[in-house]
């Protein structure tokens, strides 16, 4: 028998639509992924199992959860429906708890409102428990900012099986998270389904993420199933051409051209940035934080380095102050023996030969220039201001190089996709030929075929140019394709270093190892029964 | 366009209008007296009567809008002009003693009662309308710098900033630059909402006398006129009491409907 069944599903939302005709089950203790692009309905298709749709939404079809038909239960009913019988798991750790209550008490809130029969507080301890937080280890009275981000989600889990609901629905569940917590996450949910042989839709972007876990995956494209099949069939034998050339870009690997050494560019020695934490009281002198520790390497000219590490390890920092928007603690960072930053300010002379290109898309340009005045602001670095025609052929000859038209430069930022938005990024990072350019996790906010699309762009642009770049990453597998040497970093440290093919083939430090081992990888072999 | 926004606009431009079209004119002379026909109820030549002195309330209150309305958007002009320069430098040196110097004055200066302020400077320095629209400026001062700052804050923290930061761009042409104008909208509904804030200050202010000063008509001191005469020319409180009620409702109902249309948080789809 089926837990869920959606029959037929359309959405429209405001006349657009967005869903058509779905169609899936899930039965107890399966484990059916979604996966698809930004826009591809996956999120949509969850919203509407909960009844949680926007304003303006019509749907058609029939969703039934244990053979009882969501679209006809009254608001009440769905209520109770809701975090009883399925529970969800949210993308955001950071924003889908309340700030100003303990864990426990919000655990217990979800029992209290379905499960009457039991003791709130006990029941949030032993689901705490449950998830790998038990009362000894974390207390039940923290706050959820004295988490870490894997913690608050292993909460977020607590409170969606607290009531022991039949079907579990979880967005993007690790997609906020460093490769190592989402490798004990999704071990945490895979671990919950079989014991209480739990339904769970698992909504991702990342196939990678799904393939070792998931009976039936299934792609989704612009509001359409795809394709339906079990993993390793997906994988070995995909039938639809878009699943063979999201396959296709998952695994897609970018060829750089061949490493010509030159001269140190960069050098960074010794670099300590600290901040200072408040003081406990008036005697004891106040606590640092080192953000990054003693850090030292060298950028040679023509050469492509990555930073591989996870969030807090100081990779920020560390690009701040080769930037020279922050002064360093102690130790130095020059470029060609300049410093980045002296006599109290940035060194506008070294700031010319570097640009960057930062991670959101979205934030990343003032939304009320046009693109022609946004990617000529490093201009403004120049001594000489380039002329008004130079100044046109310099935007168009840059748009061009990123595959943006030379017209484009009259439009505004909001009528760009995510991908075109990251082209005019690099636009912008490219205008005035620095020698270095850092790409600050560049990619990680991209859908993977468009990832793909720009990292094939950064190897062009390599060979056309010849760039320098260091290559700021979270994410392994990209780091792995487009840069030569790599530098693994670890609590302000780097604890490995060493030519991109050798770390990733033979990491010698025990962190590198975790690293490694626990980004998911599209391995033809599943290892779920 | 929404319903609020809509009511807003109409009655917003009504009082626009009169005060506009009172330059060129007004069905009688404001000036004139014109004993015999004091006190008389709104009639088909005088539409809103006349008050104790025969004067056409019309006239006075077409006039008087012109009072109010000048006051008032000097004295958000005040504000807007030192407020959000203030608002902006206090987020450049965030966190330096630029930032505590100019955020710790506004405090201080919130901590006074405005109104009394405002009595105290009209009484020091005289009475009339001048005084009264610095008075009410200087309050306008510190509202605009935190709404300046507040917005600030977050648009700071953004990219883009960071990118302009990079490319080499100082906190003064970055606040000019790329600050500003996103905070546009915000800046636009603050200055609806203390335009009316303005116009009923400058009317408590004329009600005790230390306002504009006669004959310059103005909606506070016809009030006050009023007061004695109420049981015989109630219409001599209503007219004034009315035109304030209903100017600054429009106003803020203006402000809250352009914070909707032009708040994109607050925006439902609609496509």
């Amino acid at each position: 028998m089926s837990l869920l069944q959606i029959r037929n599903l359309s959405l429209c939302i405001n006349r657009l639509k967005i869903l058509h005709d779905i169609s899936m089950d899930i039965s107890p203790g399966e484990i059916v992924a979604i996966t698809g692009e930004s826009g591809s309905g996956k999120s949509m298709t969850a919203l509407a199992t909960m009844q949680l749709l926007p304003e303006g939404s019509k749907t058609k079809g029939q969703i039934l959860i244990n053979d009882r038909d969501t679209m006809l239960l009254s608001e009440t009913e769905m209520c109770r429906l809701r975090g009883n019988t399925v529970g969800m798991v949210f993308q955001e750790p950071m924003t889908a708890l309340n700030p100003v209550q303990t864990i426990g008490a919000q655990v217990a809130e979800s029992v209290r409102l379905h499960r009457p029969d039991l003791d709130p507080m006990a029941r949030a301890a032993e689901v705490l428990t449950r998830v790998g937080l038990s009362p000894e280890l974390v207390s039940l009275s923290r706050f959820p900012h004295t988490l870490s981000g894997g913690q608050r989600q292993r909460v977020i889990i607590a409170i969606a099986i607290a009531c022991s609901p039949k079907l579990l629905i979880a967005d993007e569940p690790t997609t906020a998270l460093d490769v190592t917590t989402q490798a004990q996450i999704l071990h945490l949910l895979q671990k919950l389904t079989t014991e209480d042989s739990m339904g769970l839709m698992m909504i991702t972007h990342d196939l990678a993420v799904v393939t070792q876990m998931a009976d039936q995956i299934i792609i989704m494209k612009n509001g359409h199933i795809v394709e339906k099949a079990r993993p390793s069939n997906l994988l070995n034998t995909p039938k639809h051409p878009y699943t063979k050339a999201l396959i296709a870009t998952s695994a897609h690997r970018a060829t750089l051209p061949r490493l010509r050494q030159e001269a140190p560019l960069l050098r960074v020695r010794n670099v300590v940035q600290s901040y200072a934490l408040p003081r406990r009281s008036i005697f004891t002198a106040p606590g640092k934080v080192y953000a990054v520790n003693d850090v030292s390497f060298d950028i040679p000219k023509g050469i492509r380095l990555g930073l591989v590490g996870e969030s807090g390890c100081g990779k920020s920092t560390l690009t701040r102050s080769i930037l020279g928007l922050e002064p360093v603690k102690s130790g130095a960072i020059t470029l060609d023996g300049e410093h980045v930053f002296s006599a109290g300010r940035p060194n506008l002379a070294v700031r010319r030969r570097m640009q960057v290109v930062f991670q959101d898309p979205y934030g990343s340009f003032n939304p009320r220039h046009r693109v022609a005045r946004l990617i000529t602001e490093p201009f403004n670095l120049l001594d000489k201001k380039p002329t008004a025609t130079e100044s046109m052929d310099r935007i168009a000859k840059s748009l061009t190089s990123v595959g943006l038209l030379p017209s484009d430069a009259q439009k505004y930022p909001h009528q760009f996709s995510g991908g075109q938005r990251q082209r005019i990024a690099i636009a912008r990072a490219i205008i005035i030929r620095p020698d270095l350019i850092i790409f600050d996790e560049a990619v990680s906010a991209l859908d993977v075929s468009v990832r793909a699309q720009i990292l094939d762009l950064i190897t062009e642009l390599c060979r056309q140019y010849n760039l320098t770049y260091l290559f700021i990453s979270h994410d392994l597998s990209v780091v792995r394709n487009i840069t030569d040497h790599v530098l693994v970093m670890k609590s302000g440290k780097i604890v490995e270093r060493g030519s991109t093919e050798e770390v990733f083939s033979n990491p010698q430090d025990t962190y590198t190892k975790s690293l490694i081992s626990a980004a998911p990888q599209l391995s033809k072999r599943t290892y779920h029964a | 366009m929404n319903k609020s926004l809509f009511t807003g606009i109409l009655l917003s431009a009504l009082i626009m209008l009169a005060a506009i079209v009172s330059f060129a004119w007004t069905p009688f002379d404001h000036t004139s007296l014109n004993i015999p026909n004091k006190l008389q109820a709104p009639n088909g030549t005088h539409w809103l009567g006349t008050d104790h002195f025969g004067r056409d309330m019309f006239s006075m209150i077409m006039v008087g809008a012109r009072t109010s309305i000048t006051v008032a958007f000097v004295a958000v002009g005040i504000g807007l002009g030192l407020g959000v320069p203030l608002g902006l430098w206090a987020t450049a040196r965030q966190g330096g003693w630029t930032d505590e110097i100019i955020m710790r004055g506004n405090d201080l200066i919130f901590a006074f009662p405005s109104l009394v302020i405002a009595i105290l400077i009209t009484a020091v320095f005289g009475p009339g309308a001048v005084n009264a629209i610095i008075a009410i400026g200087i309050f306008n001062i510190p509202v605009f710098a935190r709404v300046t700052r507040g917005g600030a804050l977050q648009l700071w923290t953004r990219e883009f900033i960071l990118a302009a930061r990079v490319a080499g761009k100082g906190a003064i042409r970055i606040s000019i630059e790329h600050i500003l104008p996103n905070l546009a909208n915000l800046l636009i509904v603050q200055a609806t909402i203390q335009f009316s804030l303005g116009i009923l200050a400058e009317a408590a202010l004329s009600y005790v006398g230390l306002g504009a000063q006669p004959p310059t008509p103005s909606w506070g001191r016809m009030l006050a006129d009023a007061q004695t005469l109420v049981s015989i020319a109630p219409h001599m409180a209503l007219v004034p009491g009315f035109s304030i009620i209903l100017t600054v409702l429009g106003l803020n109902l203006l402000g809250d409907g352009l914070r909707d249309l032009l708040d994109p948080k607050l925006q439902q789809v609609q496509k």
